[in-house]
């Protein structure tokens, strides 16, 4: 079957897994959202450990997630890969080393002699959870508003800028974004405690922040969008490849792509259901409802960027040098060989799934903080 | 073609590359080896129902723990540094290497990050089984990740199953098959995991014989050596076999690597071994001042020869050979790789510059030529030399790739000695005897470490000064950031590794002076 497949299908296809790999990590980085809630949730040591074991038995998804997202990257769009990575060079070393922070702390945290104290593990915690979600939400932002690049004849990028990527946090509309993510993240975070923590005492607090972190969420949430679906865009001709300006490029998009806007719009509710889920009915379930809610609009936002003839990664420096998915992917054979190692992806969805249902068959209480022999 | 760039900034992006390699290589073998380790343990648990088994497999799984959070943190940096630091290299071979890095995270990584919460934390929660299938799929998962990523190292020892395209100026993948079975990748991959296995037989072996010292725990010490001891024998033979792999794989695919390992200056037939050897600091070699004779050496005559080629009189280039080029063994001089390089960068150049100005007759011409299989054999073949302006700068650093080696083939006859007599003592019950054997067996634990990291400097240096051998040196692979940049994060990578890694290595000590919990 795939053996059949056009190119420039494999090109959609490959944007499709990238897009679904992107937003199954905005969802798992409800494990950041958490360790910013460390101390806002937890007033107590014994309260503290039972929100850091609940986040720890998951922080190797979402790590897992990006390492994978990076690969794929890597693997289907390398020119994507090679001017942002090697151009934007501080977001992504300053993502990185919140993600060397948060890999150690959970393991290191309670051990003795662990030379820095577990407060500040905790600290670290806290670090990853704070620029994870924004610094990720803002370098995702740069999809839609572009960045200062251009590329020679060889694909070599120069980047424009001495900020190496940092001004990307003096766009307004980027930043947006990175607070709706970490805002986003908090909430997903305060569900899952609910769902899996059987503490009377974090409940209700959980119960409390949902409200101070789902307002401000909406309010950059809905900023970003109207924002979006009103500012012009990169699109390119896909028999030339020649790069222009449209005005409300991404609010057509929406329209000329009706199932990516029933997802988007299925996704908002989905959030908003399971948020209200939690606060006016009984609380434990929001997360599946929010999770997946979340996995729909984020996904729809990363097909609004590289569908519809759209260049995913404009260049505000030099509009021909825009990355879309015909121009930054890998060679026809590449992605058809990746293609059937894709095929393995329903079977590592059903283990996650699996193993996650086989841990999480019971709520994390005191008593099992107590009697564990392997707690972080 | 590629704008060679500011050597200090390649050098302090080389630097910090291998910053984070060396750190990531401290704490992934441990994680290759105690994995199965740990697997064959529980799963006599699981047969015997013996609690000391469980007990073994528990306390070996927390010092796994504590292990295995870094070798993550590292090896997330390593897969984002390749296009943080080296984006030319990034886009030159994304299409042959990212799909590797690819494969890793959705075959090995999911599987690894998966079971590994189910072997910690499902011991109450899931059947003995599952548990048991989980632990021997963490094993798998972990040495599956190896797998991908040595495909992706070996690739760049030794570029197969690939072609130049030159509208898109980079490698593409014409058979993966080739990339996946080279034999390059196929020994890399072997000769790493082993070298992880026996790091992990010498790491449990160390720890067990302070158990026997301190006449704590003294069942589970020695039932630890003797799973340890058969696990790194098995190891040290597999090691052996595909060392020996590799030696012939490199005097195939890079004969100036293996010139350097044996300080080879000039080639001949038959030519001996170097058992070990010192460089001398004032004789240098008659035809390049730059190569340093022997001062001392101890030779086994005409076992390079037989281990490079089966065959004892072949013969074997030196430095000097590969440099001046010898036709009568049909070697190609530097200079004469450089002028093929600078041809195939002139054809691809002129190429560009036609599509640029239109001239479609001109572009169709120069197309033919880039990609006909003769001037890919015989010109585009160089394309690395191109770049290259001294032919001096091909000579890879002698010393540290001559010493790594002999030390490192050193090291591992005496794990192999370790090995055999941990199991001889301990199956002849006597083992809590030889006190000497026990402290030399603890001293030994920094040793592996070591050699495994020599093995790292031999294959990374002696390959220099190629990111891609013969296509891509290091001066045109690097990203065109400033240098005060990548100072700045090499110091933080190395403030935050350093310290990390004190912190692992304070909570292990702590951990096993601990002991196992009941």
């Amino acid at each position: 079957m795939i053996a059949a497949i056009t190119y420039p299908f494999l090109q959609e296809y490959w944007w499709l897994i990238i897009s679904l790999l992107g937003a199954l990590l905005v969802f798992l980085m409800f494990v950041q959202g958490g360790q910013s809630l460390i101390y806002t949730i937890g007033k107590t040591e014994t309260e503290r450990t039972m929100l850091v074991n609940t986040l720890g038995r998951k922080w190797e998804f979402t790590f897992t997630t990006l390492v994978t997202f990076g690969g794929a990257f890597f693997a289907s769009f390398p020119l994507f890969y090679a001017t942002s990575f090697g151009g934007a060079y501080w977001v992504w070393i300053a993502i990185l080393f919140s993600f060397i922070l948060q890999a150690v702390s959970y393991e290191y945290r309670t051990k003795p002699a662990n030379l820095l104290g577990s407060k500040t593990y905790e600290i670290f915690l806290i670090i990853n959870g704070l620029m994870g979600t924004i610094l990720i939400g803002t370098a995702v932002g740069t999809f839609f508003n572009g960045a200062q690049f251009s590329l020679n004849e060889y694909n070599q990028v120069t980047w424009q800028t001495s900020w190496r990527g940092l001004e990307a946090v003096l766009n307004l509309h980027n930043v947006a974004l990175g607070l709706s993510v970490f805002f986003l993240a908090r909430v997903l975070a305060l569900l899952y405690f609910l769902n899996s923590i059987d503490d009377e005492a974090i409940v209700a607090r959980s119960k409390k922040q949902i409200w101070y972190n789902a307002l401000p969420f909406l309010v950059f949430f809905l900023y970003f969008i109207g924002r979006l679906l009103t500012m012009k865009g990169y699109s390119y001709n896909p028999d030339s490849m020649v790069v222009s300006v449209e005005k409300f490029k991404y609010f057509h998009n929406l329209i000329e792509m009706p199932a990516v806007l029933v997802l988007f719009l299925a996704g908002v509710v989905l959030v908003l259901w399971g948020i209200c889920s939690d606060l006016f009915r009984k609380a434990g379930r929001g997360i599946w409802f929010s999770g997946l809610g979340t996995v729909m609009a984020v996904f729809s936002l990363f097909l609004l960027a590289g569908y519809n003839n759209t260049c995913y990664y404009p260049s505000a420096f030099e509009m021909q040098s825009s990355l879309n998915i015909r121009n930054s992917s890998s060679s026809e054979f590449t992605l058809r060989v990746m293609s059937y190692v894709s095929l393995l992806i329903p079977f590592v969805v059903a283990y996650i799934w699996y193993a996650w249902k086989s841990i999480n068959n019971k709520k994390i209480d005191q008593s099992e903080m107590e009697n564990e022999s392997h707690t972080y | 073609m590629f704008e060679s760039i500011d050597l200090s900034l390649v050098n302090w992006s080389r630097a910090q590359f291998a910053l984070t390699a060396m750190y990531h290589w401290l704490f992934v073998p441990l994680t290759l080896g105690t994995t199965f380790i740990i697997a064959f343990m529980e799963t006599i648990y699981v047969k015997t129902g013996n609690p000391e088994w469980k007990k073994m497999t528990k306390f070996w799984m927390t010092l796994f723990g504590i292990n295995f959070a870094i070798g993550v943190a590292t090896g997330l940096i390593l897969e984002f540094e390749f296009g943080t630091n080296w984006s030319n290299y990034s886009w030159f071979v994304g299409d042959i290497f990212g799909a590797p890095l690819a494969i890793e995270g959705i075959m090995a990584f999911f599987m690894e990050s998966t079971f590994i919460a189910v072997m910690f934390f499902g011991w109450n929660k899931v059947s003995p089984k599952f548990h048991l299938w989980s632990t021997w799929l963490v094993a798998i998962g972990s040495n599956l990740s190896a797998l991908w990523i040595l495909v992706a190292n070996g690739w760049m020892q030794f570029p197969t199953g690939t072609h130049f395209n030159p509208d898109t100026a980079r490698n593409e993948m014409t058979s993966f098959w080739e990339v996946l079975f080279s034999p390059v990748a196929m020994n890399k991959f072997l000769h790493t995991i082993t070298s992880g296995f026996v790091l992990s037989s010498i790491f449990v072996i160390g720890v067990s014989a302070w158990f026997l010292l301190r006449k704590r725990e003294t069942l589970l010490a020695k039932k630890s050596i003797l799973v340890a001891a058969i696990f790194g024998i098995v190891s040290s033979v597999a090691l052996m076999l595909t060392g020996d792999g590799s030696a012939k794989q490199v005097a195939k695919a890079q004969p100036m690597k293996l010139a350097a390992m044996e300080g080879l200056n000039h080639g001949k037939e038959g030519t001996g071994l170097i058992l070990w050897g010192f460089l001398s600091s004032d004789k240098v070699d008659p035809d390049n001042e730059k190569l340093r004779e022997f001062s001392m050496k101890i030779e086994v005559p005409k076992v390079l020869s037989f281990m490079a080629f089966s065959d004892w009189n072949a013969f074997v280039p030196g430095i000097n050979d590969l440099l001046s080029g010898n036709k009568e063994r049909g070697i190609l001089s530097a200079q004469e790789k450089i002028d093929r390089g600078k041809i195939a960068i002139e054809k691809l150049t002129a190429y560009k510059e036609a599509k640029k100005a239109g001239n479609d007759s001109l572009t169709a011409e120069l197309k033919d030529v880039l990609t006909r299989t003769d001037f890919q054999e015989q010109y585009f073949k160089y394309l690395g030399y191109g770049h290259i302006k001294d032919s001096n700068f091909l000579i890879p650093n002698v010393a540290v790739t001559f010493y790594s080696f002999h030390l490192m083939v050193m090291l591992g006859f005496l794990f192999m000695l370790i090995f055999i007599l941990a199991l001889w003592w301990v199956l002849k019950g006597s083992l809590e005897k030889q006190k000497w054997f026990l402290w030399v067996s603890l001293l030994t634990i920094p040793l592996a470490y070591l050699a495994t990291e020599l093995g790292w400097m031999v294959a990374e240096f002696g390959r220099q000064p190629w990111v891609i051998q013969d296509l891509m040196p290091t001066t045109t692979a690097v990203s065109k950031i400033s240098t005060s940049s990548v100072q700045v994060t090499f110091c933080l990578f190395a403030v935050i590794f350093t310290t990390l890694l004190i912190a692992e290595v304070g909570i292990m000590v702590k951990q096993i002076k601990i002991g196992p919990k009941e």
